[in-house]
């Protein structure tokens, strides 16, 4: 009888296909795009999961599929390797990648500020970025850690650096003095980890004198030349989903936490609340001159400069150069 | 049936609401009490349950550690090859059945100069154990970031891990203990790596998941960053913290309540379960690895059973209070049924049916006294009746007799007017009206002889019977007397000797005799006590002036004497007597010699029944209805004018 169960198996996965054109690998009249997000699924990327799960990116003329993202994948080489037509990056990544020598463009800046935190226990005595010399500070990898290293440098201290992981258990358990921290993730990891918010202090980066951008979307600058039209249509579409996102955040919320179950993640509800809602936050400056999604002239030469100087980069290409626009283009 | 108008439903009501009202507040002591003590048990119960659960993980846990432990000592002081180490690691995994996986991972450059990480690891695979190397499989971050090897590098000391799904023995919730060991060489303590075993959770969170308290109750385990790890509702398993919980709940209570736990203390409390239900938890710590565990035992459902005796307790003290209420209605009728007969029989009793037998009662009680009671007063008040029967027929005989000696006291006196019509001298008319049946008033006039006629009007202390009798002996010896001695004073002086004489009783009578010469109108006349008469002549109206002197009667021996007037042609002499002056109006108010005088005046000239006629009618109107206090006598007398060749001074 097991090969009548099979059978049935493969009549019902036939009629499936048959009865889902959205599986269809090639909709008719849609541009297939790729978006290899920075991290796996979680609030930080609503906007475009529910760009694609409400068919706000189908309205736009486009079939986006997401690439699978984590630990130990690079949107980066995604990019450079063709893999992805879009991803997103922090605006310190793309500008030293382009230093490289990669051709990245800024399409989009999301998060028009940077979230990290540095964050101790009370008890440790530390309350200024002064007071962590040399005490252990943990620090994740990559290009995450760039505005902190330019903290430390700008002000003369010298910490014992400790490689962070993904978790915030080392901090938890008393391992480091200091730990890194994005206020829409592992602050908040913290707060329902049982430790309350007057038992710790916390330093944001942005109060420092830098707001260091964070999350944008970026382009190969060949890809956004060849195909104009799909680069502006996916930068509106995505602008579009996050609006949404933000006025139906328990919709979103559903949306986000069924990614994360997909990809067998731990999946908590108020996490992912809080998270979209520091994203709106992040996203929305006080100042009324700036649009959602618009990168400030200000903003990036500052944290030109501030790479130029901690010699992370050469030189950084113009605001012009860098900020990929249909508009630009027509020039 | 109003409250207040039946004893039998006051007696139901104040028995039946006291009857509840202690029922109640026993109920309620019985309810406080017995939760009290389920309280106390229940405490002892889940500290119990948790401990037992609490020592089945730790147990676990322990055997774990000292293989760890075992392993990192061993690998410490013989500081294996490559081949030795894969044995060791190898053995380890084969030989406990707890251990899922294995790893002794090194510093950089710390098993071999050249190779910057060394971490083999042996896991048990489908068909047997696998080795994989932990510097291989961990590309984008080198292990020695891991958490399982960070921690306890940075601590120095053994760890477990925060449970996770390792994803590569098929999505397995493990915990991994972890124990650095060291370069112990020439007295130094350098950091080498650290030894890992990994311990699978599932049949403990199973065995914890599946505990079934009641009908909701359940166990629950926590991990030290309030992790769920094993809990009856399997989306919160690994997804939310206790606190992520109380965030959405938004109640700072559980919040508090976790970081309790999480601190390693234990206790019992009450709290609102995930699942929305009132319970009571207990929560202690796991030993090893500081996570928490605790038991909910649902309150409602443990008290379910108090609650369900409460309610047929309840019923059955219903059931109770409606049997007290027709046990109380029926002996309250049986005591107000006889009251209600015998209140019958005491209506008709009043109407007057005395005959009527009382219902008997039944027992010696308050309402058979009552009825006793009732029987005497129907035997009296029957008694009581007939004789006033009795004293009515012999009233109603002495009322008839009365009317008879009326009509005789009557008869006594001359009632025929004209009195003397072949007289032309004078007119002479007179009235008696008693008080009672038989008067104690009198008149009388008579000729003496041809001349002289006698004429008094008498009043007699008293009426009644004894009034009239005394009359009747007064009038006789006037009479008698008169006829006898021919003068006033005589006659008085005579009658007063024979009435004082045998006296006993002190009776008296006012009396005013006169005597007129009708051939001269000569009046002679004595007065024993009584108004003076009124005079009504050619100069108007005067009363007679006289000397007053004593009644007849009380004093033997009294002499009384004669005084003269000569009445001239049309005078009128009114006698009278003091029922006339004294009579009462309604208001008590008496009719006055004023009065009298006044109505005299009106009629003055008149005959004398047209005199006496008005004075009655003046007298009737003033008394408007007011009964009559005493006897009214009147006698007035007209003299029409001396004959001629009468003599003055006659007799």
């Amino acid at each position: 009888m097991r090969w009548l169960r099979q059978v049935a198996l493969v009549l019902l996965g036939l009629a499936c296909a048959v009865a889902w054109p959205a599986d269809d690998p090639h909709p008719p009249g849609r541009n297939r795009v790729t978006l290899m997000p920075l991290w796996s699924p979680q609030a930080q990327f609503a906007g475009y999961y529910v760009g694609i799960d409400k068919g706000i990116y189908a309205r736009h003329g486009l079939d986006v599929r997401l690439l699978p993202a984590g630990p130990g994948l690079s949107p980066v080489d995604a990019l450079s390797q063709g893999k992805a037509d879009f991803a997103v990056l922090w605006l310190t990544t793309a500008l030293r990648h382009r230093d490289r020598g990669l051709p990245l463009v800024n399409l989009a800046q999301m998060v028009q500020r940077s979230s990290m935190m540095l964050v101790s226990k009370r008890s440790t005595g530390i309350r200024t970025i002064a007071d962590m010399n040399g005490r252990s500070v943990g620090l994740w990898g990559g290009d995450l850690s760039i505005p902190v290293y330019a903290l430390f440098e700008r002000e003369r201290v010298v910490v014992r650096e400790v490689p962070q992981g993904i978790t915030v258990n080392l901090f938890l358990r008393g391992g480091i003095d200091v730990a890194s921290a994005m206020w829409y993730n592992e602050y908040h990891t913290l707060l329902i980890s049982g430790v309350d918010p007057g038992e710790l202090n916390t330093i944001f980066i942005a109060d420092e004198g830098l707001r260091y951008p964070e999350d944008g979307l970026y382009a190969l600058e060949s890809t956004a030349q060849a195909r104009p039209a799909i680069t502006t249509a996916f930068v509106r579409a995505s602008l579009e989903a996050w609006a949404y996102a933000f006025e139906h955040p328990d919709e979103t919320v559903d949306i986000v936490l069924h990614r994360m179950r997909e990809a067998r993640l731990p999946a908590n509800r108020v996490h992912q609340r809080w998270m979209l809602d520091r994203m709106s936050d992040l996203m929305h400056t006080p100042s009324s001159d700036t649009r959602p999604g618009q990168l400030v002239r200000a903003d990036y030469l500052a944290v030109g400069e501030s790479m130029k100087r901690e010699k992370l980069i050469a030189a950084y290409p113009t605001y012009d150069d860098f900020h990929w626009s249909a508009d630009a283009r027509d020039r | 049936m109003r409250v207040t108008g039946s004893i039998a439903a006051r007696l139901v009501l104040v028995i039946l609401l006291s009857g509840a009202v202690i029922y109640c507040f026993t109920l309620a002591y019985i309810f406080y009490e017995s939760r009290a003590v389920l309280q106390r048990e229940v405490e002892t119960n889940s500290r119990n349950l948790a401990l037992s659960l609490v020592n089945l993980v730790d147990a676990r846990l322990t055997a774990v550690a000292k293989v760890t432990e075992a392993l990192a000592r061993t690998v410490e002081v013989v500081e294996p090859g490559e081949a030795e180490l894969l044995a060791l690691i190898r053995a380890t995994v084969a030989s406990n059945a707890e251990i899922r996986g294995s790893a002794v991972a090194y510093e950089p450059f710390a098993f071999d100069a050249r190779r910057k990480y060394f971490a083999p690891y042996y896991f048990k695979d489908t068909g047997g154990l696998a080795l994989s190397r932990l510097e291989d499989t961990y590309l984008a971050t080198p292990y020695v970031h891991s958490d399982w090897y960070q921690i306890p590098r940075e601590l120095q000391q053994h760890e477990w891990s925060e449970p996770y799904y390792d994803e590569g023995g098929g999505h397995v919730l493990t915990t991994t203990c972890s124990v650095p060991f060291y370069d112990t060489r020439n007295g130094r303590r350098e950091l080498r790596g650290v030894v890992t075993a990994d311990l699978s959770l599932d049949d403990l969170t199973a065995v914890i998941g599946s505990v079934k308290i009641l009908e909701h109750g359940y166990a629950s385990l926590l991990s030290r960053n309030g992790m769920i790890l094993a809990h009856p509702v399997s989306e919160l398993i690994m997804n939310d913290t206790f606190f992520s919980i109380a965030e959405a709940r938004k109640d700072p209570a559980m919040r508090e309540l976790g970081r309790r736990m999480v601190r390693g203390e234990s206790g019992f409390v009450r709290y609102r379960a995930i699942a929305g239900f009132d319970s009571y938890m207990y929560y202690a710590p796991i030993p090893h690895t500081g996570w928490t565990l605790a038991v909910l035992f649902p309150r409602d459902e443990l008290l379910a059973g108090t609650v369900h005796l409460l309610a047929r307790t309840a019923l059955l003290g219903l059931a109770g209070l409606v049997l007290l209420a027709f046990a109380v209605i029926n002996v309250v009728r049986s005591m107000t049924g006889p009251l209600r007969r015998l209140s019958k029989a005491a209506d008709e009793l009043a109407q007057g049916n005395f005959e009527l037998a009382l219902p008997p009662a039944r027992y010696h009680d308050e309402v058979g006294a009552l009825t006793a009671s009732f029987e005497s007063m129907r035997t009296s008040l029957k008694d009581y009746i007939r004789d006033l029967t009795e004293t009515t027929a012999a009233k109603e005989r002495i009322q008839s007799e009365l009317k008879v000696a009326t009509d005789i006291q009557a008869s006594l006196l001359p009632r025929v007017f004209p009195a003397f019509p072949e007289r032309s001298e004078f007119d002479i008319f007179a009235s008696m009206d008693p008080a009672k049946e038989v008067g104690g008033d009198f008149y009388d006039f008579f000729f003496l002889d041809d001349n002289n006629l006698c004429f008094l009007i008498a009043d007699v202390a008293d009426k009644g019977v004894p009034a009239a009798l005394y009359m009747m002996v007064a009038k006789t010896l006037l009479k008698s007397e008169g006829q006898r001695l021919r003068e006033p004073d005589a006659m008085l002086t005579s009658v007063n000797r024979i009435l004082a004489a045998d006296n006993e009783r002190c009776m008296f009578a006012t009396v005013f005799c006169a005597i007129l010469d009708v051939s001269t109108g000569q009046l002679r006349y004595a007065n024993a006590g009584h108004n003076p008469p009124v005079i009504l002549d050619s100069n108007g109206l005067r009363f007679l002036a006289m000397k007053a002197e004593l009644m007849l009667g009380p004093v033997p021996g009294t002499e009384y004497h004669t005084a003269r007037l000569r009445l001239q042609a049309g005078d009128t002499i009114f006698l009278y007597t003091d029922g006339v002056t004294e009579a009462k109006d309604p208001r008590e108010r008496l009719y006055g010699e004023q009065a009298l005088r006044e109505a005299l005046a009106k009629v003055a000239g008149q005959d004398p029944a047209t005199i006496i006629h008005s004075i009655r009618d003046d007298l009737r109107r003033h008394a408007a209805g007011a009964p009559q206090s005493d006897d009214v006598t009147m006698l007035a007398l007209k003299f029409g004018g001396a004959r001629p060749g009468g003599k003055v001074g006659a007799a």
